[in-house]
């Protein structure tokens, strides 16, 4: 193994991460914008804390389809959680609990997922297949999610080189979690079942900053099709990392593309500190075949405890056992991540699989803190038969929770000897992860047999192609080229206005900066009164376009009319007032002329510039700035 | 191998393609199409698919289907053959356990997947049982014996006799519960027939299944197996019951009086319901609550009656306004010796019905008569409607649900053709097919929405 320590998060640089050999894929999670949810006719998108009804339900494991039982499967039924669903009868109904089975496909979806599979250059399936893909967590009641590949291959550019995609596939959204507290989990159901789409790239950004941007890209080409959802979870990524000798890591449920960069540099990390943290093991003569453990009860030791959760534990009636890792002295205390040491990797077991929910949940003879005492801790090393060079990890639990947690210890203590087990991990707000559970395996896939196979036939491959946005980084370049306002390229490449934008610009003769800003900025100001934009459509700029070009509208008018729109809900052309002639604008001053003689001003050089404004505001919408100011400026001392 | 086994579900082009590439099915290959390359297993295809597309399951596990025209190539790099095995552990024997029987019929209760029809397909043995549902062993020792292999739509005379046998044979043995495994569609069916064919059982008898095969993980299988194997091991209810869940939830189950049972949703897990009556007991993995005292309780002796009598020419007519009277002519033609109508309201049809009613009974047709409302009684007396039918020989049934009536007719007129035996076969209650009384809380049918029952449901899980 290479000498290398991990440094500081902003001292690490791109060759140290090739030193260790970080490589990392995503799988870029988004929710597709319909009206319905994937497989019935809930609606798609109404969230809500509110709950009518709750449904109990238990997760099995079944044998998968190549005949074994999957490893996650037995993990989760190892923790024997009850697992709550609060259904809320607006926007779920009796498939989403399994009490009926699925509808068909809800073709809207697919169509997006076909889209954004055509953006990736992808090859869209010939016959796609619904698969059961097994979740015991709960997450989702029938205990799988429906999830078919829509497009294999396919690939993105990126800087100099392009990122290849594995697959991408459309599939239903799980639950909501609220809690999960001892032996009982809470899910709201409320997102359960809404499209989405999963994009797999191939594992080829080789540091954390890379990661985040071709997370961004993806995202990107999502949201230039305008048929996805946005805000907050529409979105989400699960991260995979490895080092060199480390395992494939899944940090799941990534919500913000920037917190990417930390936590896959912590997890690079993390594999590279078990990895030595093995080769310590190895120095002391400890291998998977060497491993010691052995587990005791201890509770008559600590009953009289000063030591607070232990005290209640027992004042509950629960009990304590030992477990003796024999020549482990100093190693629970192994740095894994930032401020993380090994002890917390086997406190995470201990919460995730005996459902030992409440922190702290172990305590170690490696660690400084005060716990039990000096003479409790002594009479336990003696009565387990340890010496000075093993650690004592405690455990307190219901007889039950206590054994699967004591054993659970021997587990992953035993795997530091064989290197980094294959885990999902959960990213943690502080940029570190947790352990979730078990990595599945491809075993966990089965055939929907509630489902046929569903063609994707040549006419509606030719519909979407015919109906493709341009690729978002080709509408940059142009926009580059046009001059078009840098703070709006961005927005403008993946905005649903990007194709009349182009009639405006090529077609009707419009200036792209005004053009751009008609389309991108303003809908944002109006946003920002609070109006509701939604109704603007590309009729309705088509006609605010062409009245411009035609005189019927002034530069300065378009944002007038864009509130009067919005705030009536419907485009009228009697909205648009005469443009003002040189005689309108002649009246007008007079008038104001009329008002300010009588007056007097402070400072009467302030009265060319009340006066531009007080014109303006009479004719707005129907004459540009520019020529009141000038015509004022020229005509009045 | 044959051709078929070894390019399985295949036809058309994509058998085509296969054999031209000799690429059998479970081959791990590389596909390749003018545009992408797939690696993988082909896989069998399903029957009922059409012949164009090549199924594979890709390194990540999802399974695509390429157009067999597409395909440029096929390299084929080795072989993968699922074993398909439920892990078999031999059931523990405990000598102060009740030995309980599970007999099998088909259904869903223990199954596994059909690659070519997408179909699920029972399996089951002791020892798989315990392989997938190990706390089976808490309750008793557990033997099977695999009676029939068909769906439930498919049980008919032949299987109903020989299960109602079986389980006579089981009671001679001194078993102390039975356990029938059973597709749930015509469940109430069987457990109507099976409480006529065999009476006086001193043991419960106790029909299961599932309503989400257990080949998925939440799968109501397991739950509903422990329970039926609790209730035929533990309970003092010696009748033929129907144990499925109670509510949606992984809560409880509830024991239906095989006559009074009926599936009411056609997917639901709690779509067993008790009509006109309530449940005998709930059954939970801990404990047993009968909800009722005047079930017949478990004995030590053996003389149970099993009499399997069947007649196969009844039917059930269930009427609809403007029915033509020649439905009723045809079955007549048929050579039908009993008719069961489920009428409308109180137990009605329209007039033009009546000269093809009068000619059934003249024929010596036995016609009874049910309620399409399933809750409550045939009243025949408050209309002249009802009286004028009486007179044409149709026999008022009570409150026996349609299909049970179906089924006492076929066990009544296997028996005797008499129309005076056959009546009071009919009208003399054997298991609670008929009630003298229906309690206030028979008929239950909570109306969502209304205020005290969302205050209800948000209180009990569903
Ligand atoms: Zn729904």
């Amino acid at each position: 193994m290479k000498d290398f320590e991990f440094k500081p998060f902003e001292e690490m640089t791109p060759e140290d991460y090739a030193t260790v050999g970080f490589k990392s894929g995503l799988e870029v999670h988004q929710q597709l914008l319909t009206e319905k949810k994937l497989f019935c006719h809930c609606p798609a998108g109404q969230y809500s804390d509110v709950y009518h009804a709750e449904i109990l339900r238990h997760m099995r494991p079944t044998l998968s389809e190549l005949g074994e039982y999957d490893g996650t499967a037995l993990m989760e039924f190892k923790t024997k959680k009850d697992i709550i669903y609060r259904i809320n009868r607006k926007n779920v109904c009796t498939y989403e609990m399994d009490d009926t089975p699925p509808f068909l496909i809800n073709e809207q979806a697919l169509d997006i997922a076909i889209e954004i599979g055509m953006m990736m250059d992808a090859n869209i399936v010939d016959e796609m297949h619904i698969a059961r893909k097994q979740y015991l967590d709960g997450s989702i009641p029938t205990g799988f999610q429906r999830t078919a590949i829509v497009s294999v291959g396919g690939s993105l550019p990126y800087k100099d080189r392009t990122i290849n995609l594995i697959q991408m596939s459309i599939e239903e959204d799980s639950c909501r979690e609220v809690s999960d507290i001892g032996h009982r989990r809470v899910y709201l159901a409320d997102r359960l079942g809404m499209p989405l789409v999963e994009t797999v790239t191939a594992p080829e950004m080789k540091t954390p900053v890379e990661v985040a941007e071709v997370c961004e890209i993806v995202r990107r080409v999502c949201r230039s099709t305008s048929h996805v959802r946005t805000g907050m979870g529409a979105g989400r990524e699960d991260v995979n990392v490895s080092v060199d000798g480390g395992t494939r890591i899944e940090i799941k449920g990534v919500p913000k593309i920037k917190s990417i960069p930390l936590l896959t540099y912590n997890e690079a990390m993390r594999q590279w500190n078990l990895l030595k943290l093995r080769e310590e093991l190895k120095n002391r003569g400890i291998t998977p075949e060497t491993f010691e453990a052995k587990i005791d009860d201890v509770t008559r030791f600590v009953n009289k405890t000063h030591y607070k959760p232990v005290f209640d534990a027992i004042a509950e009636g629960k009990v304590v056992k030992c477990v003796t890792l024999k020549g482990f002295k100093d190693l629970l205390k192994w740095q894994t991540q930032t401020d993380t040491y090994f002890s917390r990797e086997i406190s995470d077991r201990v919460r995730v699989i005996a459902c030992l929910t409440t922190q702290p949940n172990i305590i170690h003879s490696d660690s400084h803190e005060v716990t039990l005492s000096t003479s409790e801790g002594q009479k336990i090393r003696k009565f387990v038969g340890a010496n000075t060079e093993d650690t004592l990890v405690i455990v307190w639990g219901s007889e039950m929770d206590a054994t699967t947690a004591a054993n659970e210890i021997v587990i992953r203590a035993k795997e530091a000897t064989v290197g980094i087990p294959s885990e999902t991990r959960q990213a943690l707000w502080d940029g570190t992860n947790g352990f979730e559970r078990i990595l599945p395996g491809a075993n966990r896939m089965y055939p929907d047999t509630d489902l046929p196979p569903k063609k994707i036939t040549e006419e509606r491959l030719a519909r979407l192609t015919a109906a493709l946005p341009e690729k978002y980084w080709i509408r940059e370049n142009w926009y580059k080229e046009l001059n078009v306002p840098v703070d709006l390229i961005k927005d403008l490449s993946t905005s649903i206005f990007g194709n009349i934008f182009k009639i405006a610009v090529s077609e009707m003769g419009i200036s792209p900066k005004l053009a751009s800003t008609v389309l991108i900025q303003f809908p944002k100001r109006l946003k920002k009164m609070r109006l509701n934009v939604d109704i603007l459509t590309e009729d309705i700029f088509h006609n605010i376009f062409s009245a411009y070009k035609n005189n019927k509208l002034s530069k300065d008018g378009i944002l007038y009319l864009l509130v009067r729109i919005c705030k009536s809900g419907e485009y009228k052309e009697d909205y648009l007032s005469p443009l003002a002639t040189e005689q309108d604008l002649k009246n007008k001053v007079k008038e104001k002329i009329f008002r300010f003689e009588n007056k007097k001003l402070y400072n009467d050089d302030n009265k060319k510039v009340l006066m531009i404004g007080m014109v303006m505001r009479d004719l707005r919408g129907r004459i540009n700035g520019k020529q009141v100011a000038e015509y004022i400026n020229n005509n009045i001392n | 191998m044959s051709t078929n086994e070894s390019y399985k579900g295949y036809k058309g082009a994509a058998l085509d393609t296969l054999k031209q590439f000799e690429a059998l099915v479970w081959s791990d290959v590389v596909i390749s199409t003018e545009k992408a390359e797939f690696t993988g297993i082909i896989l069998p295809r399903s029957e009922a698919a059409d012949p164009n597309h090549v199924v594979i399951k890709l390194r990540t596990g999802y399974n695509i289907g390429i157009e067999a025209s597409k395909i440029s190539n096929i390299n084929i790099e080795g072989r993968k053959e699922a074993h398909y095995k439920i892990p078999e552990k031999a059931f523990p024997v405990d000598p102060k356990k009740p030995r309980v029987k599970l007999f099998g019929t088909g259904g869903t209760i223990a199954s596994r997947l059909d690659y070519r029809t997408g179909a699920v397909i029972p399996a089951f043995s002791p020892g798989e049982l315990y392989g997938s549902v190990p706390e089976l062993a808490d309750f008793c020792n557990l033997e099977t014996e695999k009676l029939y292999g068909v769906f439930s739509e498919n049980m008919g005379t032949e299987q109903w006799a020989g299960t109602a046998n079986a389980i006579g044979a089981e009671i001679e043995r001194g078993v102390k519960g039975i356990v029938i495994g059973h597709g749930t569609d015509t469940m109430h069916h069987t457990a109507a027939i099976l409480s006529f064919m065999v009476q006086n059982s001193p043991v419960p008898i106790v029909m299961v299944g599932s309503q989400r095969s257990s080949d998925r993980p939440s799968s109501d299988a397991a739950l509903n197996l422990m329970h039926s194997v609790k209730a035929a091991a533990e309970s003092d209810i010696a009748e033929v019951t129907v144990c499925m869940f109670g509510p949606t939830s992984d809560s409880y189950g509830l024991l239906h009086q095989g006559t009074r049972v009926r599936k009411m949703h056609s997917s639901y897990r709690s779509t067993f319901r008790t009509i006109g009556d309530f449940p005998i007991a709930m059954v939970d993995r801990t404990k047993i609550t009968p909800l009722r005292d005047d079930y017949r309780k478990r004995r030590t002796d053996k003389n149970v009656i099993i009499n399997t009598a069947f007649e196969e020419k009844v039917a059930i007519v269930y009427y609809y306004p403007n029915m033509q009277p020649d439905i009723i002519d045809s079955l007549i033609d048929n050579g039908y010796k009993g008719i069961v109508i489920a009428g409308t309201g109180l137990g009605h049809v329209n007039k033009p019905l009546y000269p093809a009613l009068k000619r059934a009974h003249e024929k010596g047709i036995h016609v009874y008569m049910t309620v399409q409302t399933l809750w409550g009684y045939v009243q025949m007396y408050v209309y002249d409607t009802g009286r004028d039918m009486m007179e044409l020989g149709v026999i008022p049934s009570a409150n026996m649900l349609p299909e049970v009536a179906y089924m006492k007719l076929c066990w009544a007129l296997g028996q005797s053709n008499d129309p005076e035996i056959v009546r009071n076969i009919m009208l003399t209650p054997i298991a609670n097919e008929t009630t003298e009384r229906e309690p206030s809380n028979g008929y239950l049918i909570l109306q969502g929405g209304i205020p005290e029952v969302e205050e209800f449901i948000s209180k009990y899980r569903k």
